[in-house]
């Protein structure tokens, strides 16, 4: 008996089998639940491929979420796959390189508002296309990188990532009534493809496993992933506008 | 079963032509991925899946920046079968 035995769900985010998004599906098929995956643009040949890695080959659906022909579409290209949703998993993120990388102080407001469109509003983008097929009880989730904090490099992608949590505590307040969940995974630095586009990321990584109590493997996906798993299932029922950390412990250290 | 090093270059062409769009005559050998086919870091990595699928081989991200040219994939790859 799996955790995630007869669940629906849509996952946005995977690119690479490097990506967070890669191993939540790879895990929610290992543990029963059917997924479908979403890419576009130049990136959908290569989630097309990827898909294909899967323990189960996941259909792959359309969605730019700045497209609002593709989060129109969005419900009924779902339920080409699966008649409803039992969870979404949030795993988008763009800045252009002139907001990230040190740059914060000459970046430009159109360069911004782009991460903060994609990085942030996509949450409730996405949330919103995806209502229709909703059920009492569904889970979204959605990747943060703790944004207490002013990190090296992260720049303006820390700013859209306060927006992004700010977004995840408003969509519980709204969709909590409706039995939806809204939750976020806190993870620490791991080299996917998209951190490693961010030029610096290493100055992230710095240190991150010694100040760890648990250490942490910047290469495993892992343990982000489970948690995702873990908030997608029934076993966080009464959770909704929650942060999970999945740092190693980091969050909680003074020095 | 290994492919022949023809059956490679012929191969990855078509993944590359496919990719980029550019005819399968230009991309010949010698030529550069980012200098002469102007390929980026997603088209890279989309032809690099490609071709392991294809020629079910694994092309490590480490060795990807090795590979500057087509005929350096091809190398890459006929090395990598089993």
């Amino acid at each position: 008996m799996g955790l995630l035995d007869g669940k629906k769900l849509l996952v946005t985010g995977v690119l690479t089998e490097g990506s967070i998004a890669f191993h939540v599906a790879r895990l929610a098929q290992d543990q029963g639940a059917e997924v479908v995956l979403t890419s576009f643009g130049r990136q959908m040949r290569l989630t097309q491929a990827i898909a294909r890695r899967l323990p189960v080959e996941a259909p792959v659906v359309q969605l730019d979420v700045t497209s609002d022909d593709d989060l129109d579409a969005l419900a009924d290209a779902v339920r080409a796959h699966v008649d409803h949703l039992d969870g979404v998993v949030h795993s988008i993120g763009f800045a252009p390189q002139s907001v990230l990388g040190g740059n914060f102080l000459s970046a430009q407001w159109p360069d911004v508002a782009t991460a903060l469109e994609i990085s942030a509003y996509s949450l409730k983008s996405l949330a919103v296309a995806s209502r229709p097929l909703l059920v009492r009880g569904s889970s979204i989730v959605g990747l943060t990188f703790d944004a207490r904090y002013a990190w090296p490099v992260y720049d303006w992608m820390g700013v859209a990532k306060a927006a992004f949590e700010a977004t995840a505590r408003y969509l519980a307040r709204d969709l909590g009534p409706e039995g939806v969940r809204v939750n976020l995974v806190s993870a620490g630095p791991i080299r996917t493809t998209a951190a490693k586009s961010i030029p610096g990321f290493e100055e992230i990584e710095g240190g991150w496993s010694d100040r760890s109590p648990l250490g942490w493997d910047m290469t495993d996906a892992e343990p982000a992933a489970r948690a995702v798993a873990a908030l997608l299932s029934d076993w966080f029922p009464a959770t909704t506008g929650e942060i999970v950390h999945v740092d190693g412990g980091v969050h909680a250290m003074g020095l | 079963m290994a492919y022949t090093e023809q059956e490679i270059l012929a191969g990855l062409v078509e993944i590359v032509s496919e990719e980029t769009g550019l005819p399968a005559d230009s991309v010949l050998p010698e030529k550069s991925f980012t200098d002469d086919l102007d390929i980026d870091s997603l088209s890279m990595m989309t032809i690099v899946t490609l071709a392991e699928e294809k020629f079910d081989v694994r092309i490590p991200d480490d060795e990807v920046k090795n590979l500057a040219t087509v005929g350096d994939a091809v190398s890459f790859i006929v090395g990598a079968q089993g």
